[in-house]
């Protein structure tokens, strides 16, 4: 009897909630694997995805969207054999996901509350998500990297275009896979591999993107992530890559708050 | 294109009742505020603060050049680490005693700041000195409780922070950028605006008067090139800016790959909605404070009004009656409605602009009030028949000027008031509550007013969406940009 022949993957960019082959045509071959080479077209493609997918993210419940992000971590839990990343990277990164699914439900009272105003108003301030979030992965650890601050930014209401590491995509791409059972609705999370910069660019420098989180560790790109965002006045933190679970979460409000604004609401009382 | 411009003459006279200026003693000439003392400037040059209601000098003052800028942020940097190393029991002591001096000298303060703004007396009293002594004061308590702003983690302070105001609230804005600031154990740099700089002089020597220690507050009157010399100081920490969404953007880039945390708050282009079942008197009132505080040169002002449809007419007619009987004119007295306009400059950008709704085809009605003699004025100006796409539909006027724009529904509205790059404020006028709650989640602005307008306080957050802005003033999410969270302070997985 010969061996059973075996099925191939075919690694796909992931916009809109499906799987789909860079408009470019392009790829590149890594560690022995074709990878789609996304292109500005692909950004400007995701930007649209995230930005349709935005206020029906924005709009569920948080106990809704909590429950959505503990999926997304059962999810991965159950695929982690399947995801190209160590296994201690890929359980940190779950757990990291448990950390934030919690915290759908305390962003509100912990950001905003009911301001105590000298005058008869009730007047009180809610956290709401900032919108369509950009994301740059590192290239080590590129899962874990991606996921401390994605998980944050779904978990604050926002929907994200990631850019992939380039040296290892695989970890992130099968994440996309995991997505597809878990819940998580189309458009939300958008995926792209392909060349940083070149990606990265055309992202921070969309004037419908809310917030850049660069990841990256690459100083030189931070610094043109800078000057694009400032076209449009978009939010941009810089963190270093997350190397562990303990990292991920010593300091959650400055990962929550980046990827938040805070609305002051203001209505009398009596007259 | 029909130009229409209704003359009605303003139906009854109050008698003068112009604020005593005997209070006020004004030195002819101040100096830069640096390390605790008033400096000669080494490479600045002196300037003459201009009164913009009579185009006369109210004093001499001192602009800070390149050299300056470096000796202020040296100074800060000298003073932080013992600021930082103070209780906060007592860097709060400091702020407390800064606010009971403001309060002392409220009356000096707002004449001086209607004399040099030209804002009416009546706000520069009753809105301008009592919020800026409430915001040190709210401050002041916060100095020994912040880790109660970050979940209880351990907080340090960022380091120098160069803050820079606009013209249009010069104390206040002091009071809203110094008060976080130090209060975390911050030192600062604050360069007030270039027409605008004496009351933040006066708080200069109050705040020696509080025996603050020198370098921890530096104030720097200037120019734009003083601004944009500060910001590309090495040695700063922080940005914190309230201005144009055009200087916003220039800052922003300006720090781009240097690390150094920014809060902009910036333009707007507020809608101020009113739904056929207003209270459309309340309304009305609302619209005019909304518009016509502190001349329009508000960066929340409700400069877009979005009418329903059904109540236009009635809501338009009523606001020009109201609009005839503001009272333009010395802002020193006690009855003036609306004061001068900042400077000339500003008086050419808002006649600019009024002059494109012109040429594009809106009505135009302007108060047939007379203007005083010398001065920068202008008259309050209603625009309809505006569309979306007309400039003065869409840009920032910074003036006593409303644009109407008309909806028909609910959804309609929500999408007309969120058609812009600008994110700062909203007003709702309804008299259902639901569905006020209802929009103001739907609307893409930092602060929304149900039934008022234009309210302000230390305890609640301000700041925009955005091309307004981020990062917010007031409160406790008016602290945190001025804090770091100590990472070794971190949670394990086994801590609780």
């Amino acid at each position: 009897m010969t061996a059973r022949l075996p099925v191939r993957k075919t690694y796909k960019l992931f916009i809109g909630g499906s799987f789909v082959r860079s408009e470019s045509g392009r790829y590149d071959r890594i560690k022995g694997t074709n990878i789609p080479r996304g292109s500005r077209k692909d950004v400007r493609d995701a930007v649209a995805a995230a930005r349709s997918g935005s206020a029906g993210w924005a709009a569920r419940t948080a106990y809704n969207r909590g429950q959505i992000l503990y999926r997304f971590a059962e999810a991965l839990e159950s695929r982690r054999a399947d995801i190209g990343a160590p296994a201690d990277e890929v359980g940190d990164a779950i757990d990291v996901l448990v950390h934030y699914a919690g915290w759908t439900d305390k962003l509100q009272p912990v950001l905003g509350g009911i301001n105590p105003v000298a005058a008869p108003f009730l007047s009180f301030s809610v956290p709401e998500p900032t919108g369509v979030v950009g994301l740059v992965a590192p290239d080590e650890p590129p899962l874990l990297g991606l996921v401390a601050d994605l998980a944050p930014a779904l978990a604050a209401g926002n929907t994200v275009v990631a850019v992939l590491s380039p040296e290892e995509p695989l970890p992130g791409l099968d994440l996309g896979e995991v997505m597809g059972i878990a819940d998580v609705p189309g458009g939300v999370v958008n995926l792209l591999s392909g060349r940083r910069a070149e990606l990265t660019q055309a992202l921070a420098g969309h004037h419908a993107l809310n917030a850049v989180v660069d990841a990256s560790g690459d100083a030189a790109l931070g610094t043109e992530i800078d000057k694009l965002a400032a076209e449009s006045v978009t939010r941009v933190r810089h963190v270093t890559p997350t190397r562990s679970y303990t990292d991920a979460v010593a300091d959650p409000l400055s990962r929550l708050e980046a990827v938040t604004e805070l609305k002051t609401a203001w209505h009398p009382v009596g007259a | 294109m029909a130009t229409q411009e209704q003359r009605t003459s303003i139906s009854w006279d109050y008698a003068p009742a112009p604020e005593s200026r005997e209070h006020v003693r004004l030195r002819d000439s101040y100096g830069l505020f640096i390390d605790g003392s008033f400096q000669d400037p080494v490479d600045g040059t002196r300037v003459a603060s201009v009164n913009p209601a009579t185009e006369e000098p109210v004093a001499e003052v001192a602009f800070a050049g390149p050299e300056d800028v470096r000796r202020a942020v040296q100074a800060a940097r000298a003073a932080q680490p013992g600021w930082a190393a103070l209780t906060g029991l007592d860097r709060g002591k400091y702020l407390f005693r800064v606010a009971r001096l403001i309060q002392e000298r409220a009356r000096e303060l707002a004449i001086v700041e209607s004399m040099d703004g030209g804002k009416p007396i009546r706000e520069s009293r009753d809105v301008d000195v009592p919020l800026a002594a409430a915001h040190f004061f709210h401050y002041a308590g916060w100095a020994d409780k912040l880790s109660f702003a970050v979940g209880g983690r351990r907080v340090e302070p960022l380091g120098v922070a160069a803050q820079i105001v606009p013209w249009n609230f010069p104390l206040l804005m002091a009071a809203w950028k110094l008060a976080p600031a130090l209060a975390a154990g911050n030192t600062a740099v604050l360069k007030p605006a270039e027409t605008t700089p004496v009351t933040a002089l006066l708080l200069a020597e109050i705040l020696q008067e509080a025996e603050l220690p020198p370098g921890v507050v530096s104030i720097l009157p200037g120019d734009g090139a003083t601004g944009a010399a500060l910001v590309r100081e090495p040695d700063i920490d922080k940005v914190a800016f309230t201005g144009s969404t055009g200087v916003g953007k220039d800052i922003q880039a300006a720090l781009a790959g240097r690390g150094i945390p920014l809060t902009l708050e910036l333009g707007g282009k507020s809608a101020n909605i009113v739904f056929e079942d207003a209270a459309i008197d309340q309304a009305v009132e609302g619209i005019v404070n909304g518009i016509f505080f502190n001349q329009g040169h508000v960066c929340c002002a409700g400069s877009r009004l979005l009418v329903q449809e059904s109540v236009a007419e009635t809501v338009v007619s009523k606001l020009w009656g109201r609009m005839e009987r503001l009272r333009l004119g010395d802002p020193l007295d006690k009855n003036t409605d609306v004061g001068a306009i900042n400077s000339r400059e500003q008086l050419h950008r808002i006649e600019a602009l009024v002059a494109s709704g012109e040429e594009e085809g809106a009505v135009r009605r302007t108060v047939a009030c007379s203007l005083p003699d010398r001065g920068f004025w202008f008259a309050p100006t209603l625009f309809t028949d505006v569309a979306p796409a007309h400039r003065i539909a869409a840009e920032e006027i910074f003036g006593p000027v409303v644009s109407v724009l008309t909806f028909r529904t609910q959804a309609e509205a929500i999408e007309k008031a969120n058609s812009t790059p600008y994110g700062l404020a909203a007003g709702i006028w309804t008299d259902k509550g639901s569905k006020a709650f209802e929009v103001a989640a739907a609307l893409q602005a930092g602060v929304v007013w149900q039934n008022t307008y234009n309210k302000f306080d230390p305890s609640a957050a301000f700041g925009g969406y955005k091309e307004s802005g981020f990062g917010r003033e007031g409160g406790m999410s008016g602290l945190r940009p001025y804090l770091h969270v100590n990472p070794r302070a971190a949670t394990a997985r086994s801590a609780p």
